[in-house]
């Protein structure tokens, strides 16, 4: 039941053009391959580990694949046929490889799904396990409260995730070293040096995920545990998170281009790969929209972060993901000075809430505006927090009155807890009782802001998201489709091309 | 009687709300369990620091093993006023947009080139976005707005050497570079190797405008460096604006103009 009194017409034609500007990139998402694409078929086929150096033998096998016989063709083939003379993978590094024909190809191609599809077992049998302890442990009430730890190493991050769930968080994110987004491989082991947060590593997920295990039952409430997709592994983490049996990933479909200067490309390419595995995995993807509002300015662009989750939405569900998949972002960043600044805020949360009825909200806290006066900023904290729950928000990041100071104090994680509990108590459903007045300031304000969406994805539909994405129209950040890190790492496939993860994966049961 | 300057005395004490009552007010978290003892360690921690009498005022157990406390206490240490020496200011005056592109304009007569990015591991970019971008900081446009400056803003996480190759391609006045991360002090040790690397690469250089662009770099934790320390030319801190830097750059690369 809408409160805004939304015009349906005017929804399903935003759906309709974001569709028409997501067709192009889909299609070349659809005839490219990346080497993390290939990399990660590679895990699925059960190649782990890295060499003395520290390099990934996924990242050995596909460039030495690449430089004897390209990778037009996909990694699945010249590695299986070659795999009938060197059973252990790590001889694979310095293997003769051709692409085969005929017969060996059938061949190689059947060992080859064969493999892959024993990654993807795995993944389904961790889903199912996230189902069985959802109903063992319980599964907590949304909104889900969110919490960060970063400490850089995994056997500290253990113990403060431990103490955070007791201390009410649903959802433990595990924040990644900063430089991470940007390394080409993903790093191997238990790690405990990172910067500004930890490596994302298939060890460092397991030894999470087992921890977060142990204290849900203690609770006696499951506790997800998320970590980050975006950068240039995108394909490789999501693989290793549906391996590893996570529950969220931080997956936007720009995130990577705008922040990172990531190709856009092989972030499109890379993207669509890393959703169809996070479908599978049943994982819930988060998207990065508040981001955007950090740059630009959170009321002229509101309407740049609504287009951007409707193309968010458009390239998860073909990639898979059903709406209860969709963790679409957005935040309270509009500055406090302004005249109706909150009135403002729930217009847009409550807009958000509305194109997106099934879809679990991510919504974020103040950051731009908080300044350092730590009184204040429980204040807005506190607005946030009433916020989220007037505008039934389902996943709620908890803002920190120490934002922008340092990272977060075990007393600024107590206090801000204590803040979310008295708002989510004092507030109640108090939702039920939200109807802003038909014609009135918010239902206007979201109107106007999605008549604003809807121009923009028509201009974004007719000059086409690339050209969009070049000229600043997200994050007011300018990424040209040819500049970029990893656009070396994109290949057009070849007639032929055999990826086994996406047949599978494409195979709709 | 005459009173000489240096035995002028102006001491004050912290304000509550009666003049002279030295009232502050501290939290912190001790690593023991809440309880009588706790509270007696909290009161002679705020003892040590100076505080007395002291009440603790609210306690809270986080978890089994800790406590927060916050103590309001009154400040036994006395500050002379007349002793605190002002700190260096703003050393250039503060230009509208306007003055700022008349001035390239007629000493220049070209753009001025400005290389932005935020180097190393940090991919915060909002301190150079807000100094770059159109968009801004507390209500000024950035210097993509100015008229005759030429911005390349290059991003979050930019490579060192990418950088000086940016900016030697562009032939770049100034580079702009803003670090936000200061875990294990990267933000430090990113600018020593930026300013390192423009020194290998413009070997020349008498100093920053002379034979190398300069180097300026802004971020919220430099407070406890100096630019020398750094080997940059400038230093901004949180809560610089657009026009701060613009006016910056005038000053230090077309020191002959003046705006009257």
């Amino acid at each position: 039941m809408s409160k805004l009194g939304l015009d349906p017409e005017v929804v399903a034609k935003a759906r309709r053009l974001a569709a028409r500007a997501a067709e192009p990139i889909i299609e070349l998402a659809r005839t490219h391959t990346t080497v993390s694409v290939e990399r990660a078929v590679l895990r699925l086929a059960g190649v782990s580990g890295a060499d003395a150096d520290g390099t990934p033998w996924v990242n050995r096998i596909v460039d030495a694949v690449r430089a004897q016989v390209g990778l037009e063709h996909g990694i699945a083939l010249p590695v299986f046929h070659a795999l009938r003379e060197h059973q252990d993978p790590r001889e694979l590094v310095s293997a003769r490889f051709e692409v085969p024909e005929g017969a060996q190809a059938v061949q190689a191609g059947k060992r080859a799904r064969e493999a892959v599809a024993r990654g993807i077992a795995r993944i389904d049998a961790n889903r199912a396990d996230r189902d069985r302890l959802l109903g063992k442990h319980g599964d907590p009430e949304p909104p889900w409260v969110y919490l960060i730890v970063a400490t850089g190493d995994i056997y500290e991050d253990i113990p403060q995730a431990q103490a955070a769930a007791r201390e009410g968080a649903d959802v433990i994110a595990v924040i990644r070293s900063t430089g991470q987004s940007l390394l080409d491989f993903v790093p191997e082991g238990a790690t405990r040096q990172g910067y500004a947060g930890t490596y994302a590593t298939q060890e460092n997920f397991r030894l999470m995920r087992a921890a977060l295990d142990e204290v849900s039952g203690e609770l006696g409430r499951y506790v997800r545990l998320t970590n980050y997709a975006s950068g240039l592994c995108m394909p490789e983490i999501a693989t290793l998170a549906g391996l590893e049996r996570l529950d969220m990933m931080l997956n936007d479909c720009m995130y990577g281009i705008i922040f990172r200067d990531i190709n856009p490309k092989r972030t499109f390419i890379d993207q669509r790969f890393s959703r169809q595995i996070h479908a599978r995995a049943g994982i819930v993807i988060n998207t990065g929209e508040d981001n955007y509002l950090t740059t630009a300015d959170a009321v002229d662009a509101a309407h740049t972060v609504i287009a951007s989750q409707l193309l968010n939405e458009r390239f998860g569900h073909e990639a898979g993901l059903t709406d209860s998949q969709l963790g679409l972002g957005h935040a309270f960043e509009i500055n406090p000075d302004l005249p109706d600044s909150f009135r403002l805020e729930l217009a847009h949360a409550q807009l958000v809430r509305e194109l997106f009825p099934d879809a679990p909200l991510k919504y974020m806290p103040p950051t731009k505006h908080m300044t350092g006066n730590i009184f204040a900023g429980y204040l807005l904290d506190a607005f946030f927090n009433l916020a989220g729950v007037l505008t039934g928000q389902s996943i709620i990041l908890i803002g920190m009155m120490t934002e922008g100071i340092h990272t977060p104090w075990l007393s600024d994680r107590d206090l801000a807890l204590e803040n979310v509990r008295y708002v989510r108590r004092a507030a109640g459903a108090l939702a039920e009782d939200f109807h802003p007045a038909p014609g009135g300031f918010i239902v206007e304000r979201a109107r106007r802001v999605l008549a604003e969406t809807v121009d923009l994805l028509g201009r974004v539909a007719d000059d086409g998201l690339l050209t969009a994405i070049a000229g600043g129209t997200f994050g007011v950040t300018r990424r040209p489709a040819d500049r970029g890190k990893g656009l070396d790492g994109v290949i057009e496939q070849a007639d032929g091309y055999y990826n086994p993860a996406t047949e599978i994966l494409e195979e709709r049961p | 009687m005459t009173i000489s300057v240096d035995t002028i005395k102006q001491i004050i004490r912290p304000y509550g709300d009666t003049t002279g009552d030295a009232m502050v007010q501290v939290s912190f978290t001790l690593p023991v369990p809440q309880g009588p003892r706790a509270d007696a360690a909290a009161l002679q921690l705020a003892g040590k620091m100076g505080l007395d009498p002291v009440s603790v005022v609210h306690t809270k157990a986080m978890g089994p093993d800790f406590t927060f406390f916050i103590v309001y206490g009154k400040a036994t240490h006395l500050i002379d006023y007349a002793s605190i020496v002002v700190p260096e200011g703003r050393e250039y005056p503060l230009l509208t947009p306007n003055q700022v592109n008349l001035a390239i304009k007629t000493v220049l007569a070209r753009k001025l080139v400005v290389v932005g990015a935020c180097i190393g591991t940090d991919a915060h970019t909002v301190g150079i976005d807000a100094i770059l971008n159109v968009k801004g900081f507390a209500g000024e446009k950035g210097l993509e707005y100015y008229r005759e400056i030429e911005v390349h803003n290059l991003g979050a996480q930019v490579e060192v050497d990418e950088l000086v190759a940016r900016a030697k391609g562009a032939n770049a006045d100034a580079v702009l570079v803003s670090q936000v991360v200061t875990q294990k002090s990267a933000h430090l040790h990113n600018t020593k190797q930026m300013a390192a690397a423009f020194a290998d690469a413009y070997p020349t250089s008498v100093t920053g405008g002379l034979g190398r662009p300069l180097l300026v770099v802004g971020g919220p934790r430099f407070d406890t460096v100096t630019p020398s320390d750094l080997g940059v030319d400038r230093i901004f801190g949180k809560g610089t604006t657009p026009g701060e830097v613009a006016s910056y750059l005038v000053a230090a690369l077309i020191p002959t103009w003046n705006p009257a």
